[in-house]
């Protein structure tokens, strides 16, 4: 029997959200093209994800290693290569995550497989496999087809495909030796590292002050900073402001950064990137300004306003000040 | 310590609007601004910041046409030594795997110890020549790096993860490095760097000079092809709040009154 597989994600003693995103979109490509779902557990006393593991899929392959505690793509890709080589599933599926796209790109190239990164939706149409991308920041998608082979191999974007419960599946844990006799030669992990919190925990917070690169300049910084002032809420921003070092990262809202839920969003020159998204897209209200029209923030807000920030933000903090007096 | 930089030359797509050519397989570009992928950007300065402390040369290589020139004299400017552009007709619709050998067989014949490249495009967001690149010259990689140390005879490197930690490596040199946004602090370009780059002679190289056939290159090499492009459908809809400035702001404060969330 065909197979499909699964590299299950894990950091620091705990499955990722993109493995069972994965297995849910995995389950419905292996139904549809009548195929056996198989997940690839690498890492170091794994017993308990592999049991877990077992309702998602009919079997789980453990590859139980000291080397393969943490992630590191060269050990990954060597237990991958001899996998993908044996079993020849006809796809294997890779979260588009800072392992997997630290791994898919030399796996395939080793392999010689054609390979699809940042996927958010994949099916066969035939034998032809059709995948659809985003690009320029969101703004456009793509539907791709990929070069005719046996096996292919494709990452998918976390937080895009739900993890749905299924019943349990029963699947067989089996277990196999580790295909590397020599110790890892040129990529070392050394530890994690936790960047040190600041003073303000944003997702303490009712209400949240979004900024992004709209803002323009640093000198502009005093107009969000007055509104985030005059909702009694907290000032914090999407990735290009970090980046430009105006404001600290623990104010970074995103994949990258925190993941927030304040009761009140307001997004001030935010496109909406995917990264941005997932980290705000469940809070309870959210209003979006931004003067692009078709700019990606306004498919998850509730309310937008189209119209040029640095009219609007100043009007509305002295609205929000009058109404104080 | 010899440096190598790949760049791509992209439209700025973050503040602009944008529609779909007729062809239905690629974006308008004709009102847009290109410039230097914004990653790529990053790796520059980190290169030229390398060159700086610990000597050597930085080549700054790109796969595009002659309108990228702007892009590789811009690293020029900026602190690269020599530029080289890949250029040819046959290089059109090529995937990133397809960039990724037509560098790789430039880059082979040349010396380096460290190849820096962006993270990701910000147009495609494929987010692999690197790696790809990496694999085929048989050396180690490191993608999302927020950090770079050069030790003797190897790397220190911080790789960004998710929520804000990040991990901490050591890949031997050489090595590939796909850096991350805000690494560092990209400079400002003084006149004199710029007057100074626009001398230096940037070598152009074609499908021929590069040794790949036909076939291995633009579509037919390619391990994904474009079938079409369209805008995303929209499943959510934001409530457009219209009127002039004042009306809109006032609307705002009604509804936030009426959540009880002000």
């Amino acid at each position: 029997m065909k197979e499909v597989f699964v590299l299950a994600e894990h950091r620091q003693g705990e499955l990722r959200d993109v493995t069972f995103e994965m297995l849910a979109k995995g389950m419905e490509l292996s139904q549809k093209t009548d195929t056996d779902l198989t997940v690839v557990l690498l890492g170091h006393n794994v017993e308990k994800f592999a049991k877990k593991l077992t309702d998602h899929a009919k079997r789980v392959l453990v590859i139980d290693d000291a080397r393969l505690e943490n992630f590191n793509a060269e050990t990954y890709q060597k237990v991958l290569t001899h996998l993908i080589s044996e079993r020849k599933p006809t796809l294997t599926l890779v979260g588009h995550t800072a392992f997997g796209v630290d791994l898919a790109p030399s796996l395939a190239t080793e392999l010689d497989l054609p390979l699809a990164t940042n996927c958010i939706d994949i099916s066969f149409e035939g034998e032809k496999l059709v995948v659809v991308r985003q690009v320029y920041g969101g703004k456009v998608n793509v539907k791709a087809s990929l070069r005719k082979s046996e096996s292919y191999i494709v990452t998918l974007r976390p937080a895009t495909f739900e993890a749905k419960g299924t019943k349990p599946q029963g699947g067989e844990v089996i277990k196999i030796a580790p295909p590397f006799s020599d110790d890892i030669t040129y990529k070392r992990f050394i530890e994690y590292f936790q960047p040190p919190a600041g003073d303000v925990d944003i997702t303490a917070a009712d209400i949240i002050v979004a900024v992004g690169r709209g803002i323009k300049d640093v000198d502009n910084m005093s107009i969000v900073e007055k509104l985030a002032e005059a909702f009694g809420g907290v000032l914090a921003c999407s990735r290009p402001i970090v980046d430009k070092g105006w404001l600290p990262n623990d104010r970074q809202v995103g994949t990258s950064g925190k993941t927030v839920k304040p009761k009140l969003y307001i997004a001030i020159g935010i496109s909406g990137q995917f990264q941005h998204i997932s980290g705000m897209k469940n809070s309870d209200l959210i209003i979006a300004i931004n003067k692009d029209p078709k700019a990606p923030i306004f498919r998850s807000a509730d309310y937008g306003v189209v119209e040029d920030l640095f009219e609007v933000v100043p009007t509305l903090s002295d609205r929000l000040l009058e109404g104080k007096r | 310590m010899n440096i190598i930089i790949c760049v791509k030359h992209v439209p700025e797509t973050a503040e602009a609007e944008i529609a779909i050519h007729s062809s239905g397989k690629k974006i308008k570009t004709e009102d847009l601004v290109f410039d230097i992928n914004e990653w790529d950007n990053y790796a520059l300065e980190e290169a030229v910041q390398l060159k700086e402390k610990h000597e050597g040369s930085v080549t700054a290589i790109t796969v595009g046409s002659e309108a990228a020139d702007s892009t590789l004299r811009k690293c020029l400017a900026r602190g690269a030594d020599k530029a080289i552009r890949l250029t040819d007709k046959a290089f059109e619709g090529s995937d990133s795997y397809v960039i990724a050998r037509i560098l790789h067989k430039v880059i082979q014949d040349l010396p380096f110890e460290l190849i820096l490249t962006g993270a990701q495009a910000g147009d495609d967001g494929y987010a692999q020549v690197g790696v790809v690149l990496a694999e085929l010259l048989g050396i180690p990689h490191a993608t999302m790096v927020k950090k770079v140390e050069p030790l003797k005879g190897f790397v220190k490197v911080n790789r960004e993860l998710e929520g804000g930690l990040e991990e901490i490596m050591e890949v031997k040199l050489p090595a590939l490095l796909a850096t991350q946004t805000g690494i560092n602090e990209p400079r400002y370009i003084s006149i004199m760097g710029i007057r100074k780059a626009m001398k230096k002679e940037i070598q152009v190289l074609s499908l021929k000079d590069v040794g790949l056939t036909e076939e291995e290159v633009g579509e037919s090499g390619s391990w994904i092809t474009v079938e079409k492009m369209f805008i995303p459908p929209v499943e959510k809809k934001a409530e457009i709040l219209t009127g002039g400035v004042d009306e809109i702001t006032t609307k705002v404060v009604e509804t936030l009154r009426g959540k009880g969330l002000i």
